[in-house]
């Protein structure tokens, strides 16, 4: 059983990985955070930076909650890698940043979000920026 | 002076509000081009060439040589930000350049590149203005074999100087020759290699040479490596700089033009040499030389400027005689061709709107890169976020339509299909694309110069070096084979060379 938080270096992703923690910490459970990217452009923004990436490990550790990181490049989703590590994983909760998109944008480019709140298993925690 | 006149006759054409707009175009779609690493000028111009046959030779050539210049703004962009250089003439910016930016000076280093680039573009442009008719005297005077010497210099040049392993560039310029004799022989008239299909007698479109080997075999070979880890990319605002960088970037920029000009000049396979040889005079003369490694501005200046002049140098023999000494020079030469104009001594009186026209406006283009440089360069690093497979189903789709509207016929799909089969196999085994190219589009031109030289001779073989002009080209050449590999043995010895300094095969220049 573990949490399963999809982290991407925004302000929802950074609000995504604050709830998960305060999850984690109340229903003292494992956290996994992943963070993925398809690696079809030279740059990708969504992708945590090696100094991103320290820092959330260093949020992890102050918090003091059990706690892997994943960095994933593959031809996958990102929904999809976060729906299977959750099957693998038999997860508990899934916690996910959401950024308001206008409902043109979501019918052109889809919608990660959604495809994880809609096939997932398990429950899922929707979190915005403040 | 009356290159001078002419040069402003040139201006006059230049100004032209249409041609004004191709050059805009041409400088625009250089700095993309150059900003994307693994698509060069030359695949650039291969591409567009078919989209433009309904132009007036003018105005194409205006915005080939818009995409020239623009090509080597943009790949310092890639360097300095990402790392990762656009063009092979800017992988020694990064190794300064990205270091600046890691420090936080990235907008202090894009500056220096743009400026300096201007600069050395400028210097560079009005050099070839003044040296061109100059050569084209000497030129007239020229016959068949020195012709021919000047050609076989290129392809030893070619081969021996680019890239890692000689027998590689050799393998590369014999494929390219082997291509180029495909078709009707022009002196008797008989079918050559062409396996008895009528399609092959015309020979193979170059269109269709350079856009199978170039974006075909570049897409083939992404789609096989497509997945890798996003790179971190620095983000900075304008570029500008600060007064102290000024004061230390104006010499490197003088001294890189004053290296990259000649070195662009003469057939010396393009930028990887001289913006090397400008790095390192950099880092002699430099007052800070602690500072080299750990992001110099010096490596930077020098080094742009340098591979901008040779840019603009590159142009000199390419118009005069009708030689290319890059892979972009070549495609333009095939372009040349394929509008029904050889380049060569008599360019200049034949076609002299044509000619001053385009030098005009590589003074305005320089000028355009950098008013879209300095505030720009921001926008440009976006263009790094395009998902690999729509760019390159992009460049697939205009590859087949330009082979397609060569000559209209399906014929040249398959070739394009076979040929950025062997573009992928190419790249596989570490064979450099520039020679090839070189020698598709150089080999026919040079096999004529030989078999006229040896018509004239009789026969004899001495007619191809009994001219003093030849006789020197020939000692040439027998320097080039003969001395880097002395200075290399010389190097190692002293230290064992850098391998980031080895100038990548792949970004074709």
């Amino acid at each position: 059983m573990a949490i399963i938080v999809g982290y991407v270096p925004t302000p929802e992703g950074v609000a995504a990985l604050e709830s998960a923690i305060d999850e984690a910490q109340r229903r003292h459970q494992r956290l996994v955070v992943v963070n993925s990217s398809r690696g079809e452009s030279l740059v990708d923004k969504r992708f945590a930076s090696g100094t991103e990436w320290q820092s959330v490990e260093e949020r992890l550790t102050a918090s003091g909650v059990d706690h892997e990181l994943t960095q994933l490049v593959e031809s996958k989703d990102a929904a999809d890698q976060i729906l299977k590590l959750a099957s693998e994983l038999n997860a508990e909760l899934i916690v996910i940043g959401l950024r308001r998109r206008t409902p043109v944008g979501k019918l052109l480019l889809g919608s990660q979000a959604q495809t994880i709140l809609l096939e997932a298993e398990c429950p899922v925690l929707a979190v915005k920026s403040s | 002076m009356d290159a001078l006149t002419e040069l402003l006759n040139g201006f006059v054409t230049a100004a032209h509000p249409t041609n004004l707009l191709y050059a805009f175009v041409g400088v625009l779609l250089g700095t993309a081009i150059g900003v994307l690493p693994g698509i060069g000028p030359a695949m650039a111009i291969a591409l567009l060439l078919p989209l433009t046959y309904s132009l007036e030779p003018t105005q194409a050539f205006i915005m080939f040589a818009g995409i020239y210049y623009g090509g080597m703004y943009g790949g310092s962009t890639t360097s300095i930000l990402l790392n990762t250089p656009g063009e092979s003439a800017s992988v020694v910016t990064a190794i300064e350049g990205n270091k600046m930016a890691r420090k936080g000076r990235a907008a202090a280093a894009l500056a220096t590149a743009a400026i300096g680039s201007f600069i050395a573009g400028t210097i560079g442009t009005l050099c070839l203005a003044l040296l061109a008719p100059a050569i084209v005297q000497l030129a007239v005077k020229m016959g068949a074999p020195d012709y021919f010497a000047v050609m076989v210099l290129a392809f030893v040049a070619v081969t021996t100087v680019l890239g890692s392993s000689k027998v590689r560039g050799v393998a590369a310029l014999a494929i390219g020759l082997l291509i180029g004799l495909i078709g009707i022989d022009p002196t008797s008239g008989q079918q050559r290699l062409t396996l008895g299909l009528p399609e092959l007698a015309d020979g193979i479109d170059v269109v269709v040479v350079a856009v199978g080997l170039f974006a075909v075999g570049e897409a083939l070979w992404i789609a096989a490596h497509l997945r890798r880890t996003p790179a971190d990319i620095i983000t900075v605002g304008a570029a500008r700089m600060s007064r102290e960088d000024w004061r230390r970037s104006w010499k490197p920029w003088l001294r890189g033009t004053a290296i990259g000009f000649p070195f662009g000049a003469i057939p010396a396979g393009g930028a990887e040499i001289p913006t090397f040889l400008s790095y390192v005079t950099e880092k002699k003369l430099s007052k800070h030389p602690e500072e080299f490694g750990h992001g110099a501005i010096e490596g930077v200046a020098g080094p742009e400027a340098t591979n901008n002049a040779s840019a603009a140098g590159g142009l000199v023999p390419l118009l005069t005689l009708g030689i290319p000494t890059t892979a972009t020079a070549a495609v333009m030469l095939g372009a040349f061709q394929s509008y029904g104009i050889q380049p060569g001594p008599r360019l200049l009186e034949t076609q002299p709107e044509l000619v001053w026209g385009l030098v005009a406006s590589l003074f305005i283009g320089n000028a355009i890169l950098l008013a879209l440089n300095l505030p720009l360069a921001p926008i440009w690093a976006k263009l790094l976020r395009i998902p690999r497979p729509y760019l390159y189903a992009g460049i697939l789709f205009f590859a087949s339509i330009g082979a397609y509207a060569a000559n209209l016929s399906t014929f040249d799909l398959w070739l394009l299909l076979l040929l950025g089969a062997l573009g992928f196999a190419m790249r596989r085994f570490g064979l450099p694309v520039v020679p090839a190219i070189i020698g598709i589009i150089l080999g026919p031109v040079a096999e004529e110069q030989l078999r006229r030289a040896l018509q004239i001779s009789d026969g004899q073989l001495s007619g191809l070096y009994d001219t003093w002009f030849s006789k020197t080209v020939y000692f040439v050449i027998l320097l080039v084979l003969v001395v880097p590999p002395v200075v290399n043995s010389v190097r190692k010895r002293r230290k064992p060379t850098d391998r980031e300094l080895q100038p990548s095969e792949r970004a074709g220049d």
